[in-house]
């Protein structure tokens, strides 16, 4: 769907009328982030990280495939060839670089991407399928960049995939043969690490497919807005090209300047050295933790650390960990204001901010020692985020007196709206007033 | 049906309670391209089980004549640690002083060793949290603050009987299969 305004598709020269008529994809592609698309025209640079996340995508699918080209995911040669790759092939240092830095990247721009989802409350109706879908591409992200980090078979890449299947475990009754089955032997091996690269391949194309549906569904509602209120009239819209592509190409611009200083000048800097010591299952390097990109939700998997009723610590730290992504699946059904924009929301404002500085929180402690403070802090913290999900978001958006909304887009922007015949500033002010 | 090849009875056609022929044929062959859908799984999912040369792996012999009172050693089990460690008298008298309805997970010293052999504490070098390999059987590594095995990962803290006290682990360090051949070759597995 689109809005009836929408620039149409129209091919100039004989060969593209042709090509519309067998396979209209340009036509398509028009129509979704071509000039064929109306989008509304107040986005801010938040808006600029989908097509980040998506350039990322792109980034991590062709290095990826070029570094597969070179590696061999076997536990003998696993880890000495990743270092010919460092070494000796041509540029194989900075594709490798490239992808691992790619992968932090990837994961900071989906974080701001989730983030201004909760501030601009992307995930309401009628946007819920594109927060569902985006929930679901954020758990086969955090699966591809875990198996990938396994590859090169260093020490942190073996005790990651031992701790992450030990995990598995936790399962009562089943937990065993489970986490027997996905190693595929009693601790990671060969069998494991041939499993990883396998899916490590699939998992981004995957991802690929639930991208479109993702854009998909969000092109039937339309893109929304920082001021959350739906476009009203084609004053409302500018098409997406070219105005969101060159603002757009600003972003990748200054993304790209920032992503080169890390790749160029400090390729080591959010890795771990422990990682170029080759795999030794016979002792566990002395501070285990991570990427970063997932220490949030590895600091709310240590906070518990005694029993919980009858579930033991380790099942409650699993369930924690899992439901702390789960629990945005609800988030559609948990806020229940009307009010999308925390613009327009004198107290989420508020709350959300105190939600940032717990996931900081929880970003440092998740990559901080296993001892005190830092893990009665996580459990704190970890109480918060879920109190903020399952408390705070039902009882304030029941309770919360939003500020009063702009009329439309544009009036938002330009301080009138004119052009729209219901619009109260079409109406002059003494003829309405003579109307009482 | 809104297909339909006009090959029915006009009996069949007026519909009523009565099955038809295509009906049958319909689900019947749904049902056949179902189960054989499913049966297809059985093997996908079996093959990523630990496969025969993993499995064969399953017994290993370890010479302990060369441990002293006081130290231990890792051996490899199934391709991960194993410790044996020969235990003091002080570590036995301390490991059975402990009140065992106060642990989280009650056993005796007596419980986790072999008659005849209770100075021989063997056990998996492997967490019950989430499987780092807890510091303690080397020469000079932290042993925890209840002199057995401390798991770096995640702090949890085992005593001289290797039993869980503190920390997120959920169960005392495993026991596995074993068996003394002769006083001074254990077999394990």
């Amino acid at each position: 769907m689109s809005f009836p305004w929408a620039n149409e598709y129209k091919p100039s020269n004989p060969l593209t009328q042709w090509v519309d008529e067998k396979l209209p994809l340009p036509r398509l592609v028009y129509n979704a982030i071509g000039a064929g698309y109306p989008v509304p025209r107040n986005l801010n640079y938040a808006w600029n990280f989908g097509v980040l996340a998506g350039f990322c995508l792109l980034l991590q699918i062709v290095t990826g495939v070029v570094l597969a080209m070179h590696y061999a995911p076997n536990a003998l040669v696993a880890f000495d060839s990743t270092e010919h790759i460092m070494r000796d092939v041509n540029w194989g240092w900075m594709l490798r670089y490239a992808h691992a830095n790619g992968a932090s990247a990837f994961f900071a721009v989906i974080y701001i991407h989730i983030f201004r989802g909760f501030y601009y409350g992307s995930y309401k109706a009628p946007r819920e399928m594109v927060w569902l879908l985006g929930v679901v591409i954020f758990l086969l992200m955090m699966a591809t960049g875990f198996m990938g980090y396994v590859l090169p078979w260093g020490q942190m890449s073996f005790w990651g995939a031992k701790v992450i299947t030990g995990l598995f475990g936790a399962i009562p009754l089943v937990g065993e043969p489970i986490q027997q089955w996905l190693l595929g032997g009693f601790a990671p091996d060969n069998a494991a690490l041939n499993r990883f690269f396998s899916l490590h391949f699939l998992l981004p194309f995957v991802i690929a497919g639930v991208v479109i549906l993702h854009i998909w569904a969000l092109h039937i509602p339309g893109s929304s807005n920082p001021t959350g209120i739906e476009v009203k009239s084609e004053s409302d819209t500018v098409p997406f090209h070219p105005y969101y592509t060159a603002k757009d190409g600003f972003g990748l611009g200054v993304f790209l300047v920032l992503y080169c200083a890390l790749l160029f000048f400090a390729p080591n800097l959010l890795g771990h050295p422990d990682n170029y010591i080759p795999a030794n299952p016979m002792s566990t390097p002395a501070h285990i933790v991570p990427e970063w990109y997932f220490w949030p939700f590895y600091a709310i998997l240590r906070a518990f650390t005694s029993d919980f009723f009858f579930i033991p610590a380790k099942l409650m730290g699993v369930l924690a960990m899992f439901g702390a992504i789960l629990v945005w699946f609800f988030l559609p059904w948990l806020d229940r204001s009307p009010v999308r924009s925390a613009k327009y929301r004198p107290m989420y404002k508020w709350f959300f901010a105190v939600l940032v500085a717990d996931m900081l929180v929880l970003f440092y402690l998740g990559g901080a020692a296993a001892e005190e403070p830092y893990v009665m802090l996580s459990q704190i913290a970890a109480l918060y985020y879920f109190a903020h999900f399952l408390i705070i978001l039902p009882i304030v958006s029941a309770i919360e007196r939003p500020d009063p909304l702009p009329f439309s887009i544009t009036e938002a922007v330009l301080g009138k709206d004119h052009d729209s015949l219901l619009a109260p500033s079409a109406v002059p002010a003494s003829k309405s007033d003579a109307a009482h | 049906m809104s297909q339909d090849a006009g090959i029915d009875t006009p009996a069949n056609l007026d519909g009523g309670d009565g099955v038809r022929r295509r009906d049958f044929i319909n689900i019947a062959a749904v049902s056949a391209a179902g189960v054989g859908g499913l049966a297809v799984l059985v093997p996908l999912i079996a093959q990523m089980a630990p496969s025969a040369d993993v499995l064969a792996e399953s017994s290993v012999e370890i010479d302990v004549s060369k441990i002293e009172p006081g130290q231990a050693i890792k051996g490899v089990f199934r391709k991960q640690p194993v410790f044996i460690r020969n235990l003091t008298p002080k570590e036995i008298s301390e490991a059975e002083k402990v009140d065992v309805s106060s642990l989280r997970d009650p056993q005796t010293l007596a419980e986790r060793t072999k008659e005849g052999h209770e100075n021989w504490l063997i056990t998996m070098g492997v967490c019950t949290h989430l499987g780092c390999v807890p510091l303690g059987a080397g020469e000079g590594e932290v042993k925890g603050e209840f002199g057995g095995y401390f798991c770096p990962c995640h702090g949890s803290s085992y005593d001289t009987a290797a039993r869980i006290r503190k920390g997120p682990a959920p169960t005392n360090l495993e026991v596995p299969e074993y068996a003394f051949t002769t006083d001074t070759v254990v077999k394990i597995g």
